[in-house]
């Protein structure tokens, strides 16, 4: 439960779960020593009496109410460390080694996730995964960002910077969604689309434009969640849904923090960085408020990082939810809606005629 | 949307050639030559030794572009906001009020119908010399209203690019644009629009990666910069040097992403055919 990895504005916490974990292994040895039947106890499952318990092995009573008191103590640290996140800890949060990725909310999604490669055109990156799954009642097409676990993986998918190929696969496959009258449910996490040579010679920006006018007119359901860090264009590639959700500590903007610093700030350093983040409002609470997203699902306390299974539970409700919703409407309906959706957002005045 | 009246700066009117030193004589960046300017004005801007085609605004875009006489412009009373009450070393609205002060108009962009060689279209040009052209909510909005307008009234649609993408200044509002301008192209799709999309110097980011590569014929001014990620953070990325011609016009043709790269003096010409050819 406890991550090696560890942010500083939660290190209290982090070091109470240490505490916790290791009173949770004293009780299980405890508790093992005390399965083992002493001779004159003739029951396996002796009454947990302070009276009966072997001397050299510590008191699974006194345990106990030292895990409750550390339990209490975590709950009270992450309660502090994670209401009132600022900006820039959020997108620190979003970026979490733990955090869970596409993958993992995929395999707690669906039994049979068939997994469908290829752009046909060019090849198939690893960044966006896509194919077909079950998610709750619902037979859906799935697209998401994929940043890889280990090195070779992270190497692999460039930390989740997809290339042309990859929204390239993502488009087909909803187009194939859109055939078979599939619905299509995308999770965002990159950190923006991969900026290089090849990325650049095989239409980077073609392709991702490609994809924002073809989803505001694909004729199924789309929702999309930002599952961690939604950046730009890369991001927005695969998310022109009818529903956007956001994790309550992903984020999602323009440009990153550190792009955002180096070029209004001159330079990308810790201080930058947190100012750029804060007027970029790219937290879930800011997007909400500004019409960009429609929902926020909240976390697991301490983060999705802290309960994988917790963090697709809600994020599957929710799917599930949306769709059952969005389900009983028509092709035309929905794509009208979508167009609404998205041709009202924006700030600006109308100006007394020149 | 709230009415208001903020006019106080249009009372200024702008020195217009921000790019361009002023002087009689000017170097030219690509040749070295010594050009005179009024020579160079009178060739569309196009360095009459070498053929460098130098950035121009907005305004004189369409002063090339229309027949003489013929510019209506439209959907320009929308004016930017300050939605995200955005700071960095200077408050956005201070940074809009010295762009508009400047340039004399109200955002980065300039939209209306005109008449190319007797043809009706409608036109929207992106002005470089307003917050490098980037995109924010009344850019969004204004080449939506375009797109609309073309959409209902069946004419050929022109969008001159030139930017250095989205604007960060209203961040996820700007990131939206992209969404809703090419959700408005679709359904001029839909309808059987032709939309010629010209990419000039430079031409990145956010506006690259939504209308501007949305063009049924995509032209490119020639050596125009165009790209997704702008250079410097792909050499950073990469960490090393770049080809030369990299991401410039010439190699977006080679790499089949742009349909022609037209000289400025051709291109009136090209869209009027165009536009026969379409059955407009
Ligand atoms: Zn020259």
């Amino acid at each position: 439960m406890a991550s090696f990895y560890t942010l500083d504005f939660e290190k209290p916490a982090t070091e109470v779960e240490r505490r916790l974990a290791e009173a949770r292994r004293r009780l299980a040895d405890a508790e093992a020593n005390r399965l083992r039947p002493p001779p004159s106890a003739p029951s396996p499952f002796p009454a947990l009496d302070e009276a009966e318990a072997p001397v050299d092995t510590p008191d699974p009573g006194l345990l106990r109410t030292e895990i409750d008191e550390l339990a209490a103590e975590r709950r009270r640290l992450l309660e502090a460390a994670y209401t009132n996140l600022s900006p820039w800890n959020t997108v620190r949060v979003a970026r979490h080694p733990e955090r869970p990725h596409s993958r993992e909310y995929i395999d707690a999604f669906c039994r049979d996730f068939c997994e469908l490669h290829g752009d046909r055109r060019y090849g198939d990156d690893p960044a966006i995964i896509t194919g077909f799954g079950r998610i709750g009642p619902h037979k859906c097409l799935i697209v998401g960002h994929q940043k890889g676990r280990n090195t070779q993986e992270k190497l692999a998918c460039h930390f989740g910077c997809a290339h042309p190929e990859g929204y390239r696969k993502a488009l087909a496959k909803m187009k194939l969604a859109e055939k078979y009258g599939v619905p299509v449910v995308t999770l965002v996490d990159t950190p923006g689309a991969y900026p290089g040579l090849g990325a650049e010679e095989r239409g980077q920006a073609e392709a991702i434009a490609v994809n924002l006018r073809e989803m505001s007119r694909l004729r199924v359901p789309i929702v999309s969640i930002v599952i961690g860090e939604g950046g730009s264009g890369g991001a927005l590639g695969i998310a022109v849904a009818d529903r956007v959700a956001m994790l309550q500590h992903a984020w999602y903007s323009v440009i990153s923090p550190e792009g955002c610093a180096a070029i209004l700030w001159k330079q990308a350093n810790e201080s930058t960085n947190r100012a750029a983040a804060d007027a970029l409002r790219l937290t879930a609470a800011d997007n909400l408020r500004l019409g960009i997203i429609d929902d926020i699902i909240d976390e697991p306390l301490g983060g999705a990082h802290r309960d994988k299974t917790g963090a697709a539970q809600r994020v599957e409700r929710w799917i599930v939810d949306q769709l059952q919703d969005l389900k009983t409407m028509d092709a035309d309906t929905i794509v009208r809606k979508r167009y609404d959706r998205f041709r009202k957002i924006g700030a600006f005045r109308e100006a007394e005629g020149v | 949307m709230t009415r208001t009246q903020s006019r106080s700066w249009t009372d200024v009117r702008p020195a217009r050639r921000a790019e361009i030193p002023e002087g009689l004589w000017l170097r030219c960046p690509e040749c070295a030559q010594m050009i005179y300017r009024r020579q160079m004005e009178a060739n569309l801007h196009v360095c009459p030794e070498c053929g460098h085609h130098y950035r121009i605004s907005a305004e004189e875009r369409v002063r090339q572009l229309a027949d003489p006489g013929s510019f209506t412009r439209m959907f320009d009373t929308i004016e930017p906001t300050d939605p995200l009450k955005f700071r960095d070393l200077k408050p956005y609205p201070d940074r809009l009020r010295a762009e508009q002060l400047k340039t004399g108009q109200r955002d980065a962009v300039l939209a209306g119908e005109l008449f190319i060689k007797g043809r009706q279209s409608v036109v929207c040009c992106l002005d470089l010399t307003f917050m490098m052209g980037s995109m924010g909510s009344v850019v969004g909005e204004t080449i939506t209203r375009t797109i609309e307008h073309a959409t209902d009234r069946r004419l050929p649609l022109v969008i001159v690019s030139c930017s250095g993408g989205a604007r960060m200044q209203e961040s996820g509002l700007s990131l939206m644009q992209m969404a809703k301008t090419s959700a408005a192209l679709a359904r001029y799709d839909d309808h059987g629009g032709l939309f010629i999309s010209v990419l000039t110097d430079p031409t990145t980011g956010g506006v690259t990666a939504s209308f501007a590569m949305l063009g049924d014929v995509i032209l490119a001014e020639p050596a125009a910069l165009i790209g997704f990620a702008g250079p410097r953070v792909i050499q950073q990325t990469i960490r090393q040097e770049l080809p030369p011609g990299f991401q410039r016009s010439e190699f977006l043709l080679a790499k089949g992403l742009v349909d022609r790269v037209v000289a400025r003096a051709q291109l009136r010409n090209e869209l009027a055919r165009l536009i026969d050819y379409a059955g407009f």
